[in-house]
């Protein structure tokens, strides 16, 4: 066996290696050798082959081979083997529970060693591996430890503490005593180590923190000799005597007088030394201000002390260093609670940091700007940000946009500023734009009555000069199919008219339906556009019919059934025409969502309408069809959640909420509008009947009365079946659903879902309450439709606010219909 | 809390890496490659410090080397910053103008300087003087 190769002679062989292969090939042959030693058991170059292993390891390759090896020079007696094996062990050492059961021994022995440097060597690593069974081994050493009366051990022993605290957080009572003891010390590593320990087990327990809050006068009086002192050269920082330890002594500060008076009236004096006496021309005495700011707006301090530290951030912000105005803005957006007004008045200089170069400070700058928007100067702010948004990175482009969005709804002076702003957003995100900006706009502009026709002609003007950015003609085409007629004949205050022609607006919306790079959901707007005006252009027909053809060989199933249907339209069910397409009503308004969390959901362009479905049917997505429009009331994706009880694509419909008779106007209303085909209920009636009633002339079905049935009778409510059978393809169901409870039941829900093979729809119920005692029934018509005959199948959800406003859910599926019904 | 500390070259290349969490060696690997990445492509004289999935990344260029701290939430960027320049200047001093071969071939007593600074995600210690005594008390040893 050759002498292994020195640490030194393989760094240089992988260095003058040319290529990655060949360093790779280094690599390997050298990690062989090492291999070989290993077995052989070789003493004396063990930690030559270690070390060499490390390096190799730190260029990324695999060296788990070498934990063993570390675990024999731990336990060697030699120091350089012991530094080596520990630092092989800080290194390479992962969960692996067998491994560390081993290692917990030899660190128990060492943690004895009466040399300091390997007593050091063992804390260090019991810090960077330590599992929560050897923190429990190892507690006692570590407290003994830190009683030492050696500085250098105690420094190291706090900070073990510390990770066993953070594994085992029971053990903290065992350090209490011991840390206090620590802050009598001289010795600037043991104090800094200390404040650290005491920091950690601050944050871990309030008992704990409540506990040190008398310390707060010593740590006081450390700070005071730190400020004072003079020029030490052992601790001198740039000038700066120990930064570090001040910076942790008032971080702890602002721990210890957070929500107490009295803690925060002992140290306010220090703050406002340190605020006062503090160096700002280097980087050291920044970072120092920067700390006791933090402080100053956490605790309860006086005004005076608030202003100051104010002042302090809006210096920071004028600083010509990046970093400095960075931790300005940083700052200024944690404490914008604490004192809005005092940072309100930095608002120009944060203004000026959105046009800074760099991303972070941008970043930080745009938060907070959105952090200080209000009612007075959201005219203003907008101006900035629409500015910024214009020219800022496409990272930051969807955010600002969503954020603008909610501010000026938030705040917004009046309709017809918030309609041109949200617009003049959405032309300036382009694509980048979220589809919540979509449907907070279109919901915007039906809101105010006032503003359609001035809409309309704004989004007709941006449409004709760029169909490309697709949020902003997914609006567009909505308005123009909603108010097209109103932009020939209304005239606008303060616009000069466009005098357009039917054939123009009509020209545009084909612009849209046959431009490649329009995505399918805008096509989709742009198809439901066109059939809408044609009821409100008068002498369009012809060429609405032409444009809606188009699409009638798509590749896409949903553009295809569109295009089928509303040419239906104009033909077989020319008579309800008129009635389908009428104006929309307002639509609910859609949950509030958090667009942070859903940002990655949500960005434009996916041509989806599932943005609004909950995720428990997501394994449902294969049925297009069933899913509800994005502007359907809430209610309407609720229901499908109980679609998944099915476990496939089965159509449910929904229960109607209007009040008015049902038929196909109050479908529509359901369906938002935007999408026709949403509901198979429509699907139903518009397209089936003409090809069931050819097959049917069997009438002697509806004579026969069917036995009712109880399907569920649970805690006292009852829902029974009675059925009509009104064509031997479909049947009626009248729910009816009483209460033997003694109390009424509010909000009562019935839902109901079958499997695919079949298709229901759901009349409005007679009532949503339930009342006591039998004392009344609430029913509800469901039709089934059964082409082919099969026995039925439904699964029934009950919701309902019980007694004292709990609310209940059941569910239940009824297999037991009488064969009369469906043979 | 200080998560972990690298000390990579203008290439890429990592010349220590050092971590203070106990993360799995698995997602310490896919996100090491990211970060450096993201640093090294910060343009130049631009602020020094950057957001990766929560954790802070406060960087410094000396020379050839980049200095890449990830920090909490909770700690001080500038005196993260600070700290950089004092690790710096103790290995200045102990070897003399340091460069990155020198940090290259003395790996081992480049842990031993770092142990001495930086222990379990904390600042141990603050002095330069006292943060290189073992390491020159165990050069004599060896001689």
């Amino acid at each position: 066996m050759p002498t292994p190769k020195r640490l030194r002679d393989v760094i240089r062989e992988i260095r003058s290696a040319r290529t990655a292969a060949d360093e790779r090939a280094v690599v390997q042959k050298e990690c062989a050798q090492i291999r070989d030693t290993f077995r052989e058991e070789d003493n004396t170059y063990r930690c030559r082959n270690v070390a060499k292993l490390l390096y190799i390891h730190m260029l990324g390759y695999p060296a788990h081979f070498g934990q063993l090896e570390c675990l024999k020079l731990i336990a060697s007696p030699r120091f350089t083997d012991k530094r080596i094996g520990y630092l092989g062990a800080m290194l390479l050492l992962d969960e692996r529970q067998d491994v560390h059961l081993l290692i917990t021994n030899s660190l128990k022995n060492d943690l004895n060693h009466q040399t300091q440097y390997v007593v050091s060597l063992a804390l260090c690593t019991l810090g960077a591996i330590c599992s929560t069974e050897m923190s429990r081994d190892l507690a006692g050493e570590v407290e003994k430890l830190l009683k030492s009366s050696n500085a250098y051990i105690k420094k190291k022993a706090a900070l073990s503490a510390v990770c066993i605290i953070l594994k085992v957080p029971d053990l903290m009572e065992m350090y209490i005593p011991a840390s206090r003891a620590l802050l009598n010390e001289k010795n600037h590593g043991v104090l800094l180590t200390a404040v650290c320990l005491l920091t950690c087990m601050c944050e871990k327990s309030p008992d704990t923190l409540s506990h040190f809050r008398k310390l707060v006068p010593q740590l006081v009086r450390i700070l005071k000799n730190l400020i004072m002192a003079g020029y030490s050269p052992e601790h001198d920082v740039s000038g700066v005597s120990d930064p570090f330890l001040q910076v942790k002594i008032l971080r702890l500060l602002r721990i210890l007088g957070k929500n107490d008076a009295n803690a925060s009236e002992a140290m306010n004096d220090i703050l406002a030394q340190v605020a006062t006496n503090t160096e700002t021309s280097k980087n050291v005495g920044n970072s120092i201000l920067y700390e006791t700011c933090l402080t100053i707006m956490e605790i309860h301090s006086e005004s005076g002390l608030r202003v100051l530290a104010v002042n302090i951030l809006g210096r920071f912000l004028l600083n010509n260093d990046k970093n400095i105005r960075y931790v300005a803005l940083n700052t200024l957006l944690r404490v914008v609670h604490a004192d809005y007004n005092a940072v309100q008045r930095h608002r120009s200089t944060i203004v000026d940091c959105l046009k800074d170069p760099d991303v972070s400070i941008k970043k930080r700058a745009m938060e907070l700007c959105f952090a200080l928007i209000n009612t007075n100067n959201i005219r203003g702010m907008t101006k900035e940000l629409i500015f910024f948004l214009e020219k800022c990175d496409p990272d930051f482009k969807a955010d600002c946009a969503s954020n603008l969005v909610m501010a000026a709804e938030k705040h917004s002076p009046n309709k017809r500023w918030h309609v041109d702003t949200v617009m003049k957003v959405l032309t300036t995100s382009g694509n980048y734009c979220r589809d919540d900006v979509v449907a907070s706009l279109i919901q915007l502009i039906q809101e105010a009555h006032a503003l359609h026709a001035y809409a309309v002609q704004q989004l007709y003007k941006a449409l004709l000069q760029d169909v490309s950015q697709q949020p902003l003609v997914q609006v567009a085409c909505w308005c123009l199919g909603e108010y097209g007629d109103a932009l020939m004949s209304q005239a606008i205050e303060e616009e000069e008219p466009l005098n357009v022609t039917e054939d123009e607006v009509l020209e545009v919306l084909e612009r849209v339906l046959i431009d490649n790079n329009s995505s399918v959901l805008s096509k989709e707007y742009a198809l439901t556009a066109t059939v809408k005006l044609s009821t409100r252009f008068k002498h369009s027909v012809p060429m609405i019919r032409k444009l809606i053809s188009i699409h009638g060989a798509s590749t896409n199933v949903e553009l295809q059934q569109r295009s089928v249907e509303y040419g239906a339209l104009f033909r077989d069910q020319d008579p309800i025409r008129a009635g389908l397409l009428e104006p929309m009503p307002i639509p609910d308004k859609p949950p509030t969502q958090d667009t942070k969390q859903n940002g990655q959901a949500m960005t434009n362009g996916n041509g989806d309408l599932d943005d609004d479905i909950p995720s428990d049917v997501d394994d449902f997505g294969s049925s297009r069809t069933s899913k509800p429009a994005k502007t359907a009331p809430p209610a309407a994706s609720e229901s499908q959640n109980i679609l998944d009880l099915l476990g496939g694509d089965s159509p449910v419909a929904p229960p109607l909420e209007s009040t008015k008779p049902a038929g196909s106007n109050d479908i529509l209303d359901l369906l938002g509008g935007i999408d026709l085909s949403a509901d198979p209920g429509i699907k139903h009636c518009v397209a089936q009947p003409p090809s069931l009633l050819g097959d049917d002339f069997n009438t002697m079905h509806n004579a026969a009365a069917i036995p009712s049935l109880t399907a569920f009778d649970r805690a006292g409510v009852k829902v029974e079946f009675i059925f009509n059978r009104v064509s031997p393809n479909n049947v009626n169901v009248t729910v009816r659903s009483s209460n033997s409870n003694s109390s009424t039941f509010n909000d009562f829900v019935f839902q109901a879902a079958v499997p695919k093979t079949f298709q229901v729809q759901l009349d409005s119920p007679s009532s949503s309450v339930l009342p006591a005692n039998n004392a009344g029934f609430v029913t509800q018509v469901v039709h089934i439709a059964n082409p082919q005959k099969q026995p039925i199948r439904m699964r029934i959800r009950l919701t309902y606010t019980g007694e004292g406003g709990v609310s209940v859910a059941e569910q239940a599926e009824v297999n037991n219909f009488p064969p009369a019904t469906w043979q | 809390m200080i998560k972990f500390l690298y000390l990579v070259n203008k290439q890429g290349q990592p010349r220590i890496l050092k971590y203070f969490d106990n993360d799995s060696t698995l997602s310490r690997k896919t996100s090491e490659s990211a970060i450096i990445r993201k640093c090294l492509s910060h343009a130049e004289g631009g602020c020094s410090f950057l957001d990766y999935r929560g954790t802070k990344l406060v960087f410094r260029k000396y020379a050839t080397l980049y200095f890449i701290l990830g920090v909490d939430e909770d700690e001080n960027e500038l005196a993260a910053l600070e700290f950089i320049q004092n690790i710096v200047e103790i290995f200045d001093k102990y070897f003399d103008k340091v460069c990155e071969l020198d940090i290259m071939f003395n790996l081992d007593r480049v842990h031993v300087i770092l142990d001495e600074l930086l222990c379990n995600g904390c600042i141990v210690e603050g002095s330069k003087s006292l943060a290189l005594g073992p390491l020159l008390l165990m050069d004599k040893v060896v001689k």
